[in-house]
């Protein structure tokens, strides 16, 4: 069987890391979770979960990967031999977010080539589900294929299939050690001009005013767990994948406090940029800020290039933001996808060239349905289940498992040994009474929020067929693949 | 910009890059990094 491949330094698999983390959401959703929950008082409940929970699940994850040695799946199996199922479900979770993940990724470059001469027009909003996406009347009208669409999204599929072809250290480390600084110099150059703009600061204001009644209530911290759980790429096989490449002795521990923190600290400086940029749009547009703030796709291709439209240099700027959305898109899409392409390698004995290329094929396939007149409502109610339903209990699962029912201290003993600085008991009570609470909470609330009502007024048999019928897919064949292959073995 | 927010949006930033800071110092004493 053949070595398997490591990280060519620290700094790479920190990078990759960070990279992971890093994503459209750090950009589009943590602003306004913050904006929308306190304000400055938000952070209170943040950071709170982020030590209660972000910080021991990837310390834990990259300590369960490094001591195993293997992709989601291998690991369970090697933790015990009945539980290899849990592995596979979140491999294909994984699957799941990709085919779609890499859609918007195409849409951002797209929006980058109309960017240099603003080519959505005044009416963005027009623009974006009419002339650019065509957007049909239902999830159950697909229509035609998007060419534009298509084009950008075979062509992040092609970056992603070229860099996990090229390995571990020459295609995932290389290609991050270029995209993360990049991106944190796109990012900080826009923040720095937004700074600079007449009104920036009355959007900071809005941002961080801290409303510290909204401490007290509880949707406000499950909103924070969720944003901690979504921002760290957690819970859905990535960050064992990326672990189980670590050489022997790597210090686990700070490599994990050393992600979160990263990738938190981005989060605080894209909200820093999005709302200076809205801030100076509501001046320019003489509205309040609560006029213009939004999250999401809304917030990206709609709001943000109507506010380039009324920045001096938007010619310049406007890239810039898209090339930022690309590159924190990319670097999270090759880890979701390599935790895919792991997993295959290690259960079939594939060789990775191959592994990868079969991957991108059968993801580009599937990620057709999403270039449709249709695809953004099916997008976003894919988007809607897999998150509070796949990741959360596929999460939930995996933190009872090991924190419960295997040998927690095993772990802890592990990390400790090989890490500069060692976790206390405190990790293990994190593990297993805050986050299981906490998940399964959450899990608990989503489903009976989507049992009583249909999800944005979707029709039924749309939410069966794009959204029940793929998480309920995903968990089945993630059952059948570790029956099937045990048998056989 | 009001005190509070100034304070909050400090705090938030001192927190996250302070805390990848000593993170990054840590490693680099030990000449990991």
């Amino acid at each position: 069987m053949a070595q398997r491949e490591n990280w060519g330094t620290r700094t790479g698999f920190i990078l990759a890391a960070v990279g992971s983390a890093i994503g459209l959401g750090n950009i589009w959703r943590f602003p306004y979770m913050v904006y929308d929950n306190g304000g400055g008082a938000f952070l209170i409940p943040y950071f709170f979960a982020l030590i209660t929970a972000g910080i021991p699940i990837i310390i834990m994850e990259f300590g369960l990967g490094h001591k195993y040695k293997g992709a989601a799946p291998k690991t369970f199996f090697s933790i015990n031999k009945k539980w290899e199922w849990l592995g596979w479900w979140q491999v294909l979770v994984s699957f799941v977010i990709s085919v779609y993940y890499v859609v918007v990724i195409g849409w951002a470059v797209n929006y980058t080539k109309f960017a240099f001469t603003q080519g959505w027009g005044t009416d963005t909003k027009a623009f974006f589900f009419g002339d650019f996406l065509k957007l049909s009347s239902s999830p159950l009208e697909l229509g035609g294929i998007v060419w534009p669409v298509f084009i950008g999204t075979a062509l992040v599929w092609l970056i992603t299939w070229a860099v996990l072809f090229s390995g571990v250290k020459k295609g995932i480390e290389a290609a991050n050690k270029v995209f993360m600084p990049v991106l944190f110099v796109l990012i900080l150059v826009i923040m720095g001009r937004a700074l600079t703009l007449d009104g920036a600061f009355d959007g900071l204001n809005y941002l961080f005013k801290p409303d510290f009644s909204k401490v007290l209530d509880p949707k406000v911290w499950i909103a924070a767990y969720g944003q901690i759980f979504f921002t760290l790429s957690i819970c859905f096989a990535i960050m064992i994948t990326y672990a189980s490449y670590l050489p022997d002795d790597s210090d686990i521990n700070n490599n994990g406090m050393m992600a979160a923190f990263i990738n938190c600290g981005f989060s605080m400086v894209a909200g820093i940029m999005v709302f200076g940029v809205l801030g100076y749009m509501a001046a320019q547009e003489g509205v309040g800020i609560q006029d213009v703030a939004g999250a999401g796709v809304g917030l990206a291709f709609i709001t943000i290039p109507k506010a380039i439209n009324l920045l001096p240099a938007s010619w310049f700027f406007g890239p810039l933001f898209f090339i930022s959305i690309v590159f924190a898109g990319l670097s999270s899409m090759i880890s979701i996808s390599e935790a895919c392409c792991s997993a295959i390698m290690d259960k079939f004995s594939i060789a990775r060239k191959s592994a990868v290329t079969g991957y991108v094929f059968v993801g580009f396939l599937a990620s057709l349905i999403f270039m449709t007149e249709g695809g953004l409502f099916v997008l976003d109610i894919t988007d809607h289940f897999i998150n509070n339903f796949g990741i959360v209990f596929a999460g939930l699962v995996e933190v009872i498992f090991i924190a419960w029912l295997f040998k927690i201290e095993a772990v802890r003993e592990h990390i400790n040994s090989i890490s500069e600085f060692a976790v206390g008991k405190w990790w293990n009570f994190c593990l297993m009474a805050i986050t299981p609470v906490v998940l399964g909470y959450m899990g608990v609330r989503n489903l009976l929020g989507d049992l009583n009502e249909p999800y944005e007024g979707y029709a039924i048999k749309a939410l069966v067929i794009y959204g029940w019928a793929v998480v309920l897919g995903v968990f089945i064949l993630g059952v059948l693949i570790h029956s099937v292959t045990n048998d056989k073995d | 910009m009001e005190f509070g927010a100034i304070v909050m949006m400090i705090l938030g930033l001192g927190i996250t890059w302070g805390g990848a800071a000593v993170c990054i110092k840590i490693a680099m004493k030990s000449k990991d990094i």
